[in-house]
C-alpha cells in the first residue's frame, strides 16, 4: 500500500548514511554537543531522544551543513556538509522544529516554492506534489491558504515538503510537538513509511513516549552526550534496572488479589497504586501479564483492567527527562 | 568630445559593475553540479535557475500582490498626478514664450509654477521613495524567523547568500515597477495637459533617471533590510529604519550646515570665505542620500543645470556666451557622475553591511 520512494544507489549499500565521529560544538564556555558519535543506516528510523536543550537542532544544523562543527567530523550520504552543504542538502529533506509556511500562498503553492528551489522541473513537480498531499491527506486543503491550517496539517504538509525533493535522508526535529494525538499518529506512519520507502530519517524528539514506537534505534541524548544507543530493547540493559511494572484492577477482596498475583514467578512486589486505590502495581523481573492473568483467573478475580506500565524507557524517561516533563505537563496544561 | 565620451563608458561599466555584484551568487550556485556529480541522483537539469532567482521571484510576486504595494502606488500615483498637473498647467502658461525649449516636457518632473503650493514629482520622489524602500525591506529576514520559514528555506539546496540576495533583487525590481508606471501615468498625463510628445533623449533622460531613482531607494531597502536582519521584531525594525530615513533627510542638511560652518567659517562674509564654506557645505552633504538625489535628479532632468559648483558656477557666469544654453546628454551624465557614484557606494555599503550580518548570523534564533 505504500507508494516507496525512489531511492538512490546508495541507499542500498551498507555504508551508513549518517557518520559523526566525535562531533562537537562549542558556544564559548558552553559545549553544545560533546564528541557525538552517531551511525544511521539507510531504511532505519534513529530516534535521537533528549530533553530539550539537549543539543539535538545543533546536531541537526551541523549534519546540514548549516553550522560548522568546532572539531570532530559529520559524513552525510559520504559527503562533509561544512565543505559540500549543497550536494548535502539536495538530498537531505529536513524539517525543521515548529516549521512555517507563507501564510498567505496555498499549501500547494508553498510545495512549488520548495520543488523550485530544488530545481526540479515543473511537469515534474506538479505530479509528485499532488501525489504527495494525497498521501499527507491534505488533498482537499491544498488550495487553501496555509494560514487556515491547524498545527497537525501544518506538520503533515512539513512532511510532503520534505518530500518533494525525494530524499535520501529525512531529518525530523520534533514532528509530534504542539499536535493532537490523532495527528501525531498520522504523522508517526507517515514517518515509518519513509523509512520502508529506503530513506534513512534521523527523528530528534523529546517525546519519548509518543517516538519510540516507529523507531528501530534509538540514542539517548542528554546535555550534548549520547549516553546510550541500541535497538529499543537492549537499552533497557544498559540503561534500565530490568524490572517492569505492571497495573492491574481485579474485583475484591483485595488480599485475594494480592496473595494470587504474588504467587506468580518473576513478581518481585505487589503493592497497591498510591495515586488509585482500586489499582494494584505488579513489579517483575520480565512480562508477566499473561501468567499474572491466568493466575488471577483461575483465583476467581479476572482482571478488568491488565497493562503494562511504560518499559524501560519509563525508567529512562524518569532518570533524565523527569524535569521536563514536569515543564511539559505545565505547557500542555497552559495550552488546554 | 573626449571627456564626455569617456564619461558615458564609464557609467556603462558602473551599470554592468552593479549587475555583476548580483550575479555572483549564481555563479556560486552554478558551480556545486560540478561537485554535485559524484552525487549519484541530481535532480537538477542542468540550466536550472540560480537559488537567488527562484527567491528573487517569489518575493517579487509577493510583493505587487501585497496590500503595502498597491497602497504605496496609490499614494504615490496621486502624489505624481497632483504635481503633474500643477506643473502642466503652470508650463501651459510658460511656453508660448519659452518655444523651442526642449526640455519643456521634462519640466512636468520639476517645475513647480510660481504660487502654486504643490510640490513636484521629485519632490515627492525624494520624500517618499524611502518609505517604498523601507516598506519592501523591513520584515524581510525577521518576517521569515518569526513565520518559522527560514529554517526550512535555507535547508533548500541554494547558498545561504541567495536568501538576502533574493530578497534585495526582488525590492530592487519592485521599485523599478512602481517608478516606471508612475513615469507613465505623469508622462501621459502630460501629453494630455501639454499636447507634446518627448523626444528620444527625453526618454533616455527619464530612463536615466530611473535608475537614479532605483539606487536611491535601494538604499533604504538595503537600510531596512540591515534593520530586518539585526531586529528580531519586524515593528522594531520598521522603526529604527524610518528613524534612520527621518534623521538623514530632514537633520542632515542642518548637521552639514553647521560643520560647514565650524570647518569653513564665514564671519567676514568675503567672496572667497563664502566660497569655501559652500564648498564645504557641498562635501558634506555628500553623506545625505536625498541631497545627493535630489541634485542628480535636477541635473538629469533639467538640462539647462550645468553645475553643481560653485566656483565652476561663478565661472561659467563669466563665460556664458561659450556655452550652449542647455546641456547634451552626455554633458548631464557627466555633472551627475559624482553623486551617481556617491548613491551607488551609499547603496553598495548599506547592502554589504546587511549582507555580512546576515550570513554570521546562526540560523537558530
Amino acid at each position: 500500500m505504500a507508494v516507496a520512494e525512489p531511492v538512490g544507489p546508495t541507499a542500498t549499500g551498507g555504508a551508513p548514511a549518517i557518520k559523526t565521529r566525535a562531533l562537537t560544538k562549542r558556544y564559548g564556555e558552553f559545549t553544545a554537543v560533546d564528541k557525538l558519535d552517531l551511525s544511521v543506516r539507510h531504511g532505519e528510523v534513529f530516534g535521537l531522544l533528549g530533553p530539550n536543550g539537549a543539543g539535538k537542532t545543533t546536531t541537526i544544523l551541523m549534519l546540514l551543513g548549516l553550522s560548522e562543527p568546532t572539531s570532530g567530523s559529520a559524513r552525510v550520504l559520504d559527503l562533509d556538509p561544512a565543505r559540500n552543504p549543497i550536494a548535502v542538502k539536495r538530498r537531505v529533506g529536513y524539517l525543521p522544529d515548529a516549521v512555517g509556511f507563507y501564510g498567505g500562498m496555498t499549501g500547494r503553492q508553498n510545495l512549488r516554492y520548495t520543488a523550485r528551489l530544488n530545481g526540479i522541473a515543473k511537469k515534474e513537480a506538479e505530479d509528485h506534489i499532488d501525489e504527495l498531499l494525497e498521501r499527507v491527506g491534505l488533498t482537499n486543503a491544498a488550495n487553501s491558504k496555509v494560514e487556515t491550517y491547524s498545527r497537525g496539517m501544518k506538520q503533515r504538509l512539513g512532511l510532503a515538503d520534505v518530500m518533494v525533493k525525494r530524499p535520501s535522508i529525512v531529518i525530523l526535529d520534533e514532528p509530534t510537538t504542539a499536535i493532537d494525538p490523532a495527528g501525531v499518529e498520522d504523522v508517526l506512519a507517515l514517518i515509518r513509511e519513509l523509512a520502508r520507502g529506503g530513506a534513512a530519517v534521523l527523528l530528534a524528539s523529546h517525546l519519548l513516549h509518543q517516538v519510540q514506537q516507529i523507531c528501530d534505534e534509538v540514542g539517548i541524548f542528554v546535555s550534548g552526550k549520547l549516553i546510550a544507543s541500541g535497538a529499543m530493547d537492549k537499552l533497557s540493559s544498559t540503561l534500565g534496572t530490568g524490572s517492569i511494572e505492571i497495573e492491574v484492577a481485579a474485583p475484591p477482596p483485595a488480599e485475594n488479589v494480592r496473595a494470587a498475583a504474588s504467587k506468580v514467578s518473576g513478581v518481585t512486589s505487589v503493592e497497591k497504586d498510591p495515586r488509585d486505590p482500586k489499582m494494584w502495581v505488579v513489579r517483575a523481573k520480565r512480562d508477566v501479564r499473561t501468567d499474572l492473568a491466568r493466575a488471577l483467573v483461575e483465583a476467581g478475580h479476572p482482571p478488568y483492567h491488565l497493562r503494562r506500565r511504560g518499559d524501560e524507557l519509563d525508567e529512562i524517561y524518569r532518570r533524565y527527562f523527569a524535569d521536563y516533563a514536569a515543564e511539559a505537563a505545565e505547557a500542555a496544561e497552559g495550552a488546554a | 568630445m573626449t571627456s564626455q565620451s569617456v564619461s558615458l563608458t564609464a557609467t556603462g561599466a558602473t551599470v554592468r559593475g552593479r549587475k555583476r555584484k548580483n550575479i555572483r551568487p549564481e555563479q556560486g550556485s552554478v558551480t556545486p553540479p560540478a561537485k554535485a556529480q559524484s552525487a549519484p541522483r541530481d535532480t537538477r537539469p542542468a540550466g536550472i535557475p540560480a537559488g537567488w532567482r527562484v527567491i528573487a521571484a517569489k518575493e517579487f510576486a509577493d510583493h505587487v500582490s501585497s496590500i503595502r504595494f498597491l497602497v504605496l502606488t496609490l499614494i504615490l500615483t496621486l502624489a505624481a498626478a497632483a504635481a503633474v498637473y500643477s506643473a502642466a498647467g503652470g508650463l501651459r502658461a510658460l511656453a508660448p514664450s519659452v518655444s523651442g525649449a526642449q526640455s519643456l516636457f521634462l519640466g512636468l518632473f520639476f517645475y513647480q509654477p510660481e504660487g502654486t503650493s504643490v510640490p513636484t514629482f521629485v519632490y515627492f520622489t525624494a520624500l517618499l521613495g524611502p518609505v517604498l524602500g523601507i516598506a519592501f525591506g523591513f520584515d524581510g529576514v525577521n518576517g521569515e524567523r518569526s513565520e518559522g520559514t527560514l529554517p526550512r528555506l535555507v535547508s533548500q539546496p541554494i547558498h545561504r547568500d541567495d536568501v538576502i540576495n533574493g530578497k534585495f533583487v526582488a525590492g530592487l525590481a519592485a521599485i523599478a515597477v512602481i517608478f516606471m508606471a508612475m513615469v507613465a501615468v505623469v508622462g501621459a498625463i502630460g501629453v494630455l495637459q501639454l499636447g507634446i510628445l518627448p523626444g528620444l533623449e527625453e526618454v533616455v533622460r527619464l530612463l536615466v533617471w530611473i535608475v537614479l531613482a532605483v539606487v536611491y531607494v535601494g538604499l533604504w531597502l538595503a537600510v531596512a533590510l540591515l534593520c530586518s536582519v539585526v531586529f528580531r521584531r519586524a515593528a522594531t525594525s520598521a522603526l529604527v529604519s524610518i528613524a534612520a530615513w527621518l534623521v538623514l533627510t530632514l537633520f542632515a542638511p542642518l548637521l552639514v550646515g553647521v560643520a560647514a560652518d565650524v570647518i569653513s567659517p564665514q564671519g567676514g562674509e568675503t567672496l572667497p570665505e563664502l566660497i569655501a564654506n559652500e564648498t564645504t557645505r557641498r562635501n558634506l552633504s555628500f553623506i545625505s542620500p536625498s541631497q545627493l538625489f535630489t541634485e542628480s535628479t535636477r541635473a538629469m532632468l533639467d538640462p539647462s543645470l550645468k553645475t553643481f559648483d560653485v566656483t565652476a558656477y561663478l565661472q561659467l557666469q563669466f563665460e556664458e556666451r561659450a556655452l550652449p544654453s542647455v546641456l547634451s546628454l552626455d554633458q548631464s551624465l557627466l555633472v551627475v557622475w559624482p553623486q551617481f557614484v556617491g548613491l551607488v557606494a551609499l547603496t553598495s555599503g548599506a547592502f554589504a553591511l546587511a549582507y555580512v550580518s546576515f550570513m554570521r548570523q546562526e540560523v537558530r534564533a
